[in-house]
């Protein structure tokens, strides 16, 4: 394996008296598509915001593309142009139009012009097929289409890595298919991706590796067929079970 | 002489109206006067707080609810009492224009901040997120995607507790400010006839009504639609 483009070590956070990740090691290949999944509580959801520092960890480390994200000289603004994040619920900017919740940061962290960052930020709606809803406010779209903005949103600014927080998991079900579309795409181009999720079928068909988490650990990782088909671990096999049946 | 001709006389008297009319229009452009000042130097640093309140400085924050309950705790007049009395005292002799102006700028401060404050906490976390994961400065969010959804949603009781406030002007007459009301008392002594207090409730009717109208338009136009 290359240089890992995200490497973890080590991670313990703490939230009061609970303690949510106990040592946590991830490294993450470039072009890696890695899948966290997990019982609800287990801190993969945790462990992802610790990827962008969106949670700073008690003790470890966190290097994506080459930055220490937890050095104290880090201009943690600058490396988060280059770590993209997807969330359950969105977090569009309820008072912009989808082209002006793209073209933010574009403006006002890449330092692009009024004009580039319109046609950055048309260039992103086109790549998740939103082009044409440019002009609508975040409560004109369904949530499939406010989730693809969302996407276009982070990948306009053209990270090095992505994270998806359960992106699916707020969507009506006939509204997931449009948004897989949009991660496998992201896939096929390269993009290195972690997602924490349960979506199982996709995870089958476009995950390198699937990581288990419970109690603020990884328990197993391995290739989905293995995870899901043969899992060595007695917790995984619970966890695995539980989710096929519904 | 019958009583609703008595009636008339004492208190619409129109020799004694049409006498100290300009005078109640006076007031009226010293009450707008205040009023305006009041309201841009109130609401602006009531913003400024609540801004410099989201930068989490703890002893900072203390003193700032401090004294913004003290100051949404006492009574007006007793600010604009203590300001025009009191400071004499250490040698500073502000008018009675300033002690009005500076201690109903002080308590709309201190009411708005508590309701931008309400507007700032009130927008959702994973508003902060997003924007700071794209790579916006905690200042860049709260500027470009916190205030102006906390805005919106503090418009409507940022409105009518600035007109509240507003007519409190109403207050400087007790530390001679010439405004309508002060206007319309001094006139009542000179006059022994209490006519001219009608035609000052007429004054602060033709002021605030519109202004009334005004708060329910913009209130309604930006009530928070989901």
């Amino acid at each position: 394996m290359a240089a890992p483009i995200i490497e973890a070590r080590a991670i313990h956070k703490h939230f009061g008296a609970l303690h949510v990740l106990k040592g946590v090691d991830l490294q993450v290949a470039e072009r890696e598509l890695v899948f966290v999944i997990g019982p609800s509580g287990s801190g993969k959801s945790t462990l992802l915001r610790c990827l962008n520092r969106l949670e700073t960890p008690d003790s470890g480390s966190v290097v994506v593309d080459g930055i220490d994200l937890l050095a104290r000289a880090t201009d943690i603004n600058r490396a988060r142009q280059r770590i993209g994040m997807v969330f359950q619920s969105f977090n569009l900017y309820p008072h912009m139009t989808a082209l002006g919740n793209v073209t933010l940061a574009l403006r006002k962290v890449a330092g692009k012009t009024a004009a580039e960052a319109e046609a950055l930020g048309l260039a992103a709606l086109d790549r998740v097929g939103l082009r044409d809803r440019a002009g609508h406010t975040p409560g004109q779209l369904s949530g499939g289409q406010a989730q693809r903005v969302a996407i276009a949103r982070a990948i306009a600014l053209e990270p090095r890595v992505m994270l998806f927080d359960e992106p699916t998991s707020a969507l009506d079900p006939e509204l997931v298919g449009s948004v897989l579309a949009v991660m496998r795409e992201l896939r096929q181009d390269g993009m290195t991706m972690v997602v924490v999720s349960h979506e199982m079928g996709f995870a089958r068909a476009a995950a390198d590796r699937v990581v288990f988490m419970d109690d603020g650990q990884i328990v197993e990782q391995g290739a989905p067929a293995a995870i899901f088909e043969v899992p060595r671990e007695a917790r995984t096999r619970a966890f695995i079970g539980q989710i096929q049946r519904h | 002489m019958s009583s609703w001709e008595r009636f008339l006389d004492t208190f619409f008297n129109a020799r004694v109206m049409a006498k100290y009319l300009p005078d109640i229009l006076y007031g009226m452009w010293v009450t707008i006067e205040l009023a305006v000042l009041v309201v841009i130097t109130g609401i602006a640093s009531g913003l400024l707080l609540a801004l410099l309140r989201a930068a989490g400085i703890r002893p900072l924050n203390w003193l700032m609810i401090f004294v913004v309950d003290v100051l949404r705790a006492l009574p007006p007049l007793v600010i604009i009492v203590l300001i025009y009395f009191g400071l004499p005292s250490v040698d500073i002799a502000p008018s009675g224009f300033v002690s009005t102006w500076a201690a109903l700028a002080l308590v709309l401060m201190a009411f708005s901040e508590e309701i931008f404050w309400s507007g700032i906490t009130a927008v959702p976390r994973g508003q902060w997120e997003a924007s700071r994961s794209t790579g916006l400065s905690f200042t860049q969010t709260l500027l470009f995607v916190v205030l102006p959804q906390a805005l919106r949603m503090t418009i409507p009781p940022l409105t009518s507790r600035t007109i509240a406030i507003t007519k409190g002007t109403a207050l400087g007459s007790v530390v001679a400010v010439s405004e309508i009301l002060g206007q319309a008392s001094s006139a009542v002594s000179n006059s022994y006839n209490p006519s001219p207090l009608m035609l000052g409730a007429a004054a602060y009717l033709v002021l605030f009504i519109p202004v009334v109208v005004a708060g329910r338009w913009v209130e309604t136009r930006f009530a928070w639609k989901k």
